[in-house]
């Protein structure tokens, strides 16, 4: 009895009071500038370096398993990133990316530190690594690896979290279609792009009278390129004969290539990467399909995604093959050759495009916090959308705000007949410019999700 | 018919891989008693002595491109190509058989070596201790071969003369499309001489008499005043020999790089499990059973029926065997059973 009293004893005077305070704070808000309040954007966030003098980077790279070369050298590269960003060496693109706002000062005035991580190329261990990352470690970004199933792992992951993750080395369609995220963003090309970029040129070298056979990776990258390839074949006229899902890792191919000898195909098109693209480009060759004459002319096989790394390791198999790459050091624009100087005289090497990729990554975070003026994910994340840049290879270049991909040109190359020295193992056939490989954003799907996780 | 054909012997092949490695670990697991789960890294550092035989017989005059300016890139000649000229190519391009010569007594050495030093000191443990020592000798086997190689495939031809494909098909009717490796031919022939030589020194040598009775009681053997211990380390560094020139010729089938032994590893326990455990026949018939059950299961005509089977086919055949033949195809009793 004496509790209802009570409630109702909440007097009119008492509910004008309350209500005029609400509305008078909500006015106060709305048009009172944020900047005169002190720690406005103080809303907290993970990764948060707050008055620390530095920053951390995460970089979660492959350093065991079959890709640990590519991810050493994604590492190569962010340590490269790093130096150059708290103003240490040459500078490398920090001279050639415009517009900038980087001064070589680290990022914010704060210096840039890096923990690392090792995906081990297998998903749950890459999100475990990114999770201690952000954890344990309070980065407030995380970047790299060498997968797409593990970019869309720990992409997911960084949604959750709240923490941006900029992709390293991921071609699938579905790391910025349906899988993309809010806190997800792809500098590398993708399948649907290599599709476009090469087609083209397939028509030109092949003509348009073609059966293809696909042997294709079964898990999402494989998948997105085999549709996207079979997709851009079909329409400069060739037919598909077969698309044939290999497990991936199977080292011996020679049960799903004896099929291929007598499918009636006059092209291979192998939907392989890393090892997996080294063993079956080997044992084709073994088979002796390049030598084979189907349909009255020659037997040709394509590897849409191409590396060095991959040239290097089937050797004379991938002198005169057709694929795609996202960029290559012997590439002669300002920025590729000043990341080439820069990534050469420090490690005597040229870079790879996983290299590649993931320094302008690293650069293109940084820069976006320099220019949203704080690491808050979501400020920094409206300073990427949209975000148009030239000077870091490839030409302009625009980072879509509606699926976080970067557009810009794409390269086909050729495994190199005569290769001149240990690197020069691929020629660039054709630049292929950035308008070839547009599409439009919604075209694979997915939601980008919120702003505030 | 031609698919069918080519099946069979991409099988064949395959089989001819599991079987030898299958032989290796049956051979130890019959005479020491240990699961040697190291055995897969065994044909792996087999497949790099190839590498490092390649890696010694092109060292180079190297001469800096002077085109690049940003790092140093060098043009490559091998001295023996220098030195010997056609001669010294010839050498180069039949680096992957003179790797026999090599891996022969550095796979003995290095067996003899791995089971006096470690191998050894885990005979009265359990197997799961056994298991677990082996495979963490892998892993640092693996590594060690990674901190040197790096992480990528090497790749190794086969000498140019047999580089190319047999036409197969010419020879036996079938028709002009028909064509297989001559490489992999000869590995399956390789792989047969030396099933056929281990056999030999087992059933035709005293020694491998002796070997064969410490198999079968080894107390009885040493009662007799055989030291049939030295004889089963002997036995160990012949297992590992196999395995090594399994390895040493799979090179230019599958360029090697550090995880190549754990891709066989799994498979070649199966092998054995299947074949029965302790049989060196049916590790042998079992390696070629199931690598042509592996290939004709990769068919695009089976695919079409069962998606997917050619992932699974290998243990669903081994959970299949041992649901009906619990000791395997050729298991003996008493073998792993209390």
């Amino acid at each position: 009895m004496s509790e209802t009293k009570n409630t109702r004893n909440v007097s009119r005077r008492t509910v004008l009071k309350g209500t005029a305070a609400t509305t008078g704070a909500a006015l106060i808000g709305a048009s009172f500038p944020m900047h005169f309040i002190k720690n406005a954007h103080a809303q907290t966030f993970r990764g948060d370096p707050g008055s620390s003098g530095s920053v951390k980077f995460g970089f979660n790279v492959p350093q065991s398993g079959p890709y640990a070369d590519e991810g050493a050298d994604e590492l190569r590269a962010y340590q490269l990133a790093v130096k150059h960003l708290n103003g240490e060496g040459d500078g490398g693109m920090l001279n050639t990316i415009k517009p900038l706002e980087l001064k070589g000062n680290g990022v914010l005035g704060k210096k840039v530190e890096f923990v690392t991580g090792d995906t081990q190329t297998k998903s749950d261990a890459a999100r475990a690594s990114a999770k201690r990352m952000i954890e344990k470690d309070n980065v407030a970004m995380i970047t790299g690896g060498s997968s797409s199933g593990v970019a869309v792992a720990v992409q997911g992951l960084c949604q959750e979290m709240g923490v941006i993750f900029m992709a390293g080395l991921t071609h699938s369609n579905d790391t910025t279609g349906k899988d993309k995220k809010r806190y997800g963003f792809r500098h590398f090309f993708n399948a649907y792009m290599s599709g476009q970029a090469i087609a083209p040129i397939l028509k030109e070298e092949y003509g348009t009278d073609r059966r293809a056979y696909h042997l294709t990776a079964d898990y999402t990258w494989g998948w997105t390129q085999e549709e996207s390839i079979k997709a851009a074949t079909e329409n400069i006229g060739w037919e598909t004969v077969n698309t044939v899902r290999t497990p991936v890792g199977a080292g011996d191919f020679s049960q799903y290539i004896t099929p291929v000898l007598n499918s009636g195909a006059d092209v291979l098109i192998l939907n392989h990467y890393g090892k997996d693209m080294v063993n079956s480009l080997t044992q084709a060759v073994q088979f002796g399909l390049r030598d084979k004459q189907v349909n009255g002319k020659n037997f040709e096989i394509v590897v849409p995604l191409y590396s060095r790394l991959m040239a290097q390791g089937a050797g004379d198999a991938a002198k005169g093959i057709l694929g795609t790459t996202n960029w290559h050091w012997s590439l002669q624009d300002a920025g590729s050759q000043a990341f080439v100087k820069s990534f050469g005289q420090e490690y005597g090497f040229p870079p790879s495009q996983a290299a590649h990729t993931c320094y302008v990554q690293a650069l293109l975070y940084a820069n976006a916090c320099e220019m949203a003026g704080t690491f808050a994910p979501w400020e920094v994340i409206k300073q990427l959308e949209g975000f148009e840049f030239d000077g870091a290879g490839n030409g302009p270049t625009l980072y879509r705000a509606e699926d976080h991909q970067c557009f810009k040109d794409v390269l086909v190359v050729r495994g190199k007949q005569e290769p001149q020295s240990n690197f020069d193992l691929l020629e660039v056939v054709k630049e292929v410019p950035r308008a070839q490989v547009e599409y439009p954003a919604d075209m694979f799907g997915g939601e980008l999700g919120p702003y505030q996780v | 018919m031609d698919a069918i054909f080519l099946q069979i012997l991409n099988g064949l092949d395959k089989g001819g891989a599991y079987a030898l490695i299958a032989l290796g670990l049956t051979l130890v697991f019959g005479t020491l008693g240990v699961v040697n789960f190291a055995h897969g890294a065994i044909f792996m550092i087999g497949a790099f002595c190839a590498v490092t035989l390649e890696k010694i017989l092109t060292l180079s005059v190297r001469v800096k491109d002077e085109s690049v300016t940003f790092f140093d890139a060098y043009k490559e000649t091998p001295y023996l190509e220098v030195w010997f000229g056609d001669t010294g190519t010839a050498i180069i391009d039949w680096s992957v058989p003179l790797s026999i010569i090599l891996a022969i007594p550095v796979m003995l050495a290095i067996g003899v070596i791995m089971e006096r030093a470690l191998i050894r000191h885990f005979y009265k443990r359990s197997h799961a201790e056994q298991i677990l020592v082996t495979f963490g000798l892998a892993i640092v086997l693996q590594e060690l071969i990674k901190s040197f190689f790096g992480a990528n495939p090497i790749p190794q031809g086969a000498p140019e003369i047999v580089a190319g494909s047999a036409n197969i098909g010419a020879w036996i009717g079938l028709g002009e499309s028909v064509v297989y490796p001559w490489w992999r031919l000869i590995y399956l022939l390789f792989s047969t001489i030396i099933i056929g030589l281990v056999f030999s020194f087992l059933h035709f040598t005293t020694y491998g008499m002796v070997v064969r009775a410490g198999m079968a009681d080894r107390a009885t053997v040493e009662l007799l005043g055989i030291n049939i211990e030295r004889r089963f380390t002997i036995v160990f560094g012949m297992a590992a020999v196999v395995a090594g020139l399994a390895g040493v010729m799979y090179t230019p089938v599958l360029p090697p790089d550090y995880h190549l032994g754990m891709d066989f590893l799994v498979l070649s326990f199966v092998v054995v499990v299947v074949g029965g455990m302790g049989s060196l026949p049916g590790a042998v018939l079992a390696g070629f059973l199931l690598g042509i059950l592996q290939s004709f299961s990769s068919m695009t005509e089976v695919k079409d029926i069962f998606p997917g089977i050619d992932q699974i086919i290998i243990y669903l055949v081994a959970v299949v065997i041992l649901l009906t033949r619990p000791r395997g195809l050729m298991g003996r009793r008493g073998v792993m059973e209390s």
